[in-house]
């Protein structure tokens, strides 16, 4: 059977490209590893450049696949399953790359692209080492590329590839007829959660971290075979620096997203996946610390080998957790089962590298030159190995309870998350937190080998003594108020506080009164400055988070049944209900929900709350905001919400919607008085009046946005009732993509539904009404008020910042290309993280 | 001191100090019969939500009180209190897992986790159900 308007050219060619980008995956490995073997000078270059051919072959490829998907997925092909899961037409362009990497498949293809990116600077820059660099970039290249093959090889599919078709995927009786597409009216689309611009920039940036962490290894690899102990390290410090930024920065921009968009009221909370990002960060940072030492003594050789190979390995292990579904219930937002042969490939090539890898450290760990002299406790380098230490268990520590669900599938146990999994976390981190936070600001004043103690007291004195007093201030005038753990933990979070106070202060001090404002060597110290603000920031905005929805303080409703159990509840109650033009007070403010309006997105409602802050004695308003929090009902009722924030400097409040009110049509027996009226005509109902003024067509104002393919008719209504308000009513008709919807009107002081269903003859509009006394709007909503949030941001930037500057003293860039990339770097993240969304 | 017997020293503390932090407080996976023999202790159900039975649950009233019945897969059913919002997929829900305590013959829940058909993308029994119906 042929079967009617199927574009099927396009997935052939991108399934013929990632045939041939998995061939000369293949060709370029075995090539490079012939020229790493290779013992004359003429061999090896042949070899490397038939390497290098194929390397570009590959990459090429899988450009051209990346460009087919977009194609299909611009065009919603829903011949092709990858399209009908993942696009629709209604969702708006600037999400279709969203929708690309949203799946499995388009993610593992992002990752590969950043390989072939990376890839090509490593061929220009590694030298000597291109070789087996390049033969391990190649291999992982490889087993992505798998991920993505779709063939069969003994009845068992390798990998899934994106253009399968949905009528060979999906069984149903519609694929037996030739014009099925036909009955395929829209795709799935990209679900509501991921609709929003973070998820257009924050997977290329996570993606491009993870994929970055394939080049520290690779080096490690490579002095290995050629047993050139020590020499890599050189040469993959501005490539592990890069690293910790850019995966720094993805994990923090899925914070601020989450922060932004999801509704669990924060930007971190210790989710599966989460941690599964931050886990090989912090061993790439410790990694990144004995390299450093490395090249200063020459100790921590060993220790930066075992670092790098294990930021690998967790990198591809929490691939694994987040991918084969094996986190299911723990997690929120992880992918769902794949299929027993996609997740042996996964765990296959979770190992494939790190452990041979790791097998010939072991081999060599003798030969591997270390210093046996033990470090003077007053040099920089001993301090720093601590601190690496430290933040290796801190990861060890985080990947174990993160573990769980892996150990409950071996050993058969059903051991679940303790009660509250946030705190399990926070307890042990807080005390991580005041270690670092010391070394950090310690360890810039020590000199590598020996470090004369006057100097260091003298120096310390000043920001210790600020830190000391700033903390005692700070716990008088603005204490943290975090008393539900009890006094111990309270202790520990002050204890953070001041040593991620005293940490910012010594740096800025050692960035002032030692390298005298040249911050071109002072990278690591601005990375530190930042790394402690953002810790401050956190500890300040996560203990002094409050609930400001607190229904219990409001008064308003009394409870709705007795406690069956007689006990009282310790849980706040932490919604509330907003009848609509009902001021309600919350917290500091009084809050009024007016209305709710259209977006230009299918079933996405704004919904309109006005704040206001009014001072008891003077009666002035002092604060008068409106918060637009969304929601998305989707056919099935679920519910996505999207929150409001209003952004203060100090602090943020921070809305989202927790249900709101299902029109009641069960047994409301009102039904629709028909109406044809003329523009000027009125009709009169129980409580007054009301006048058809105008009809508008396709207007665009804050109630309404259509897009310029719907032609829409909006009638403008004033309703005039018997007491002498009126009040403005605007019930629509709209045809999208063929289709006539209307847009009820309520005008709820009236009770008086009104509804605008077509044209009648001599000039006149069917306007119908209905009166009920069953009229309910309302909407349930959590708030926060979120302090000093932006500290947390800003840490982050110049954290990144400092990585950067780092980077490019080390790689001795000129000083146009290290201004520009700096400021480049500086300019963008701080757009992204302090203005974008404010 | 020398101080490689100080770093051991570190990580021998920071390990025993992870373990005992660790091993504290791990909840488990409990059937409804199960749980009811744990009372007042903390587990995660996985259960359904019984359809035969009412969902109480008004906004207006009260929004932070919502009440429903469970039932897991050996038949055992629970009434479940839930301080909180009524999550709007409750009703469409395959599978939900709570968290929370027995207390007497009431689940008192601090945490609802959904399996909800329309959040399941790779199920292909549900992509098949949903091909023809947008």
């Amino acid at each position: 059977m042929t079967f009617e308007n199927e574009h099927l050219l396009p997935g052939q060619v991108g399934h013929f490209f990632v045939l041939l980008a998995f061939v000369a995956s293949i060709v370029s490995v075995i090539s490079y590893f012939k020229a790493s073997k290779a013992q004359l000078e003429n061999e090896k270059q042949s070899w490397i450049r038939f390497a290098r051919a194929a390397f570009f072959i590959e990459a090429f490829s899988l450009v051209a696949v990346f460009a087919c998907i977009f194609y299909i997925c611009a065009n919603h092909y829903y011949e092709y399953l990858y399209v009908y899961k993942h696009a629709s037409k209604e969702l708006e362009p600037k999400y279709l790359l969203a929708c690309i990497w949203e799946g499995q498949e388009g993610s593992f293809l992002l990752w590969s692209l950043w390989h072939c990116a990376l890839g090509t600077v490593l061929i220009f820059t590694a030298k000597k080492r291109e070789a087996p660099v390049m033969a391990i970039v190649n291999t992982a290249q490889i087993f992505l590329i798998l991920m993505l093959l779709g063939l069969y090889f003994f009845n068992v599919r390798i990998g899934s590839s994106p253009f399968v078709l949905t009528r060979n995927e999906l069984v149903g009786p519609i694929f037996s007829q030739a014009d099925y597409l036909a009955f395929i009216k829209d795709g799935i689309g990209l679900n509501p959660l991921l609709r929003n611009y973070w998820m257009v920039i924050h997977p290329p940036i996570l993606f491009l971290g993870f994929a970055s962490t394939v080049v520290p290894i690779a080096f490690a690899y490579s002095s290995l075979v050629t047993k050139d102990w020590g020499g890599w390290v050189k040469a993959a410090l501005p490539w592990t620096l890069f690293s910790a930024c850019v995966l720094g920065t993805g994990i923090m921009m899925g914070g601020k997203w989450a922060y932004e968009s999801l509704s669990f009221g924060g930007y971190w909370a210790w989710d599966p996946v989460e941690n599964a990002a931050l886990v090989p960060w912090l061993i790439l940072v410790a990694g990144l610390h004995c390299m450093a030492i490395f090249n200063s003594t020459k100790n921590a050789l060993r220790a930066s080998y075992l670092f790098i190979i294990l930021t690998y390995l967790f990198v591809l292990y929490s691939t694994f957790l987040t991918r084969t579904g094996i986190l299911g219930d723990t997690s929120v937002h992880s992918f769902t089962e794949a299929g027993t042969a996609m997740n042996v490939l996964i765990g296959i090539y979770v190992i494939a590298i790190s452990l041979p890898v790791f097998y010939l450290f072991l081999k060599n760990y003798k030969s591997i030159p270390s210093i046996q002299k033990e470090e003077d406790m007053s040099s920089r380098e001993f301090w720093m190995f601590i601190g690496a230490v430290i933040l290796f268990l801190s990861a060890l520590f985080v990947i174990s309870i993160t573990s769980l669900p892996v150990y409950n599938k071996i050993f058969g146990t059903n051991l679940a998350d303790p009660q509250d999994r946030e705190f399990s976390y926070n307890k042990v981190l807080v005390l991580v937190a005041v270690i670092v936070g010391l070394l950090t600001g310690i360890s810039q004043y020590l000199k590598y080998k020996k470090t004369d103690k006057k100097y260091l007291f003298k120096k310390l004195g000043w920001p210790l003594g600020i830190a000391f007093c700033g903390t005692i201030l700070l716990a008088i005038f603005y204490p943290i108020e975090f008393t539900k753990k009890g006094p111990g933990f309270l202790v520990a979070i002050h204890l953070a506080l001041f040593a991620s106070v005293f940490s910012v202060l010594a740096n800025a001090f050692y960035l002032k009164s030692v390298l005298k404002w040249n911050l071109k060597a002072g990278g690591a110290a601005i990375a530190h400055f930042g790394f402690a603000l953002m810790i401050g920031g956190m500890l300040i905005a996560s203990g002094n988070r409050k609930v400001i929805s607190d229904n219990s303080k409001t008064g308003l409703f009394i409870p709705f049944d007795k406690d069956p159990t007689g006990r009282a509840t310790e849980n706040p109650m932490e919604n509330l209900t907003l009848l609509k033009d009902v001021p309600t007070r919350m917290g500091k403010y009084t809050v009024t929900y007016m209305n709710d309006s259209a977006s230009n997105e299918k079933d996405r409602t704004f919904y309109n709350l006005h704040f206001q802050k009014i001072d008891s004695i003077t009666g002035k308003v002092q604060e008068d905001f409106t918060l637009s929090p969304d929601a998305y009902r989707m056919k099935d009722n679920n519910l996505t919400s999207n929150p409001g924030t209003k952004h203060y400097l100090t602090h943020d409040i921070f809305t989202y919607i927790s249900t709101i009110s299902v029109p009641k049509t069960d047994d409301d027996t009102a039904t629709f008085r028909p109406h044809e009226m003329a523009i000027g005509d009125s009709v009169f109902f129980a409580k007054g009046y009301y006048v058809l003024n105008n009809i508008l067509k396709n207007p665009d104002n804050d109630r309404f946005h259509f897009s310029p393919s719907d032609t829409a008719l909006v009638a403008d209504i004033t309703v005039y009732s018997e007491n002498g308000t009126s009040h403005k009513a605007y019930p629509a008709l709209v045809i999208h993509n063929q289709e006539i919807n209307f847009i009820n009107d309520t005008v709820i002081a009236q009770n008086l539904y009104l509804n605008f269903t077509g044209i009648a003859a001599n000039k006149k509009f069917k306007i119908n009404s209905k009166e009920t006394d069953r009229l309910e709007d309302f909407i349930t909503l959590k708030a926060y008020y979120f302090p000093y949030i932006n500290l947390v941001w800003l840490g982050l930037v110049i954290m990144s910042c400092g990585f950067i500057v780092s980077l490019v003293s080390r790689v001795r860039a000129s000083k146009i290309w290290a201004y520009s990339s700096i400021g480049l770097v500086l300019i963008f993240l701080f757009y992204m993280f302090l203005l974008a969304n404010n | 001191m020398k101080t490689s017997s100080i770093i051991i020293l570190v990580v021998i503390a920071a390990a025993i100090g992870a373990l005992l932090m660790y091993s504290v407080d791990f909840s488990t996976y409990d059937t409804i019969g199960s749980a009811k023999e744990k009372q007042g202790q903390y587990v995660h159900l996985i259960a359904k939500l019984d359809k035969s039975k009412p969902i109480q649950y008004d906004a207006l009233k009260d929004p932070n009180y919502l009440s429903f019945y469970a039932v897991d897969s050996l038949g055992n059913s629970t009434q479940v209190i839930y301080r909180n919002t009524k999550p709007p997929e409750l009703e469409q829900s395959e599978r939900v897992v709570l968290k929370g305590k027995m207390e007497g013959n009431v689940f008192e829940c601090n945490d609802i986790l959904l399996k909800c058909p329309s959040k399941y993308k790779d199920d292909k029994k549900q992509l098949e159900k949903t091909v023809t119906q947008y």
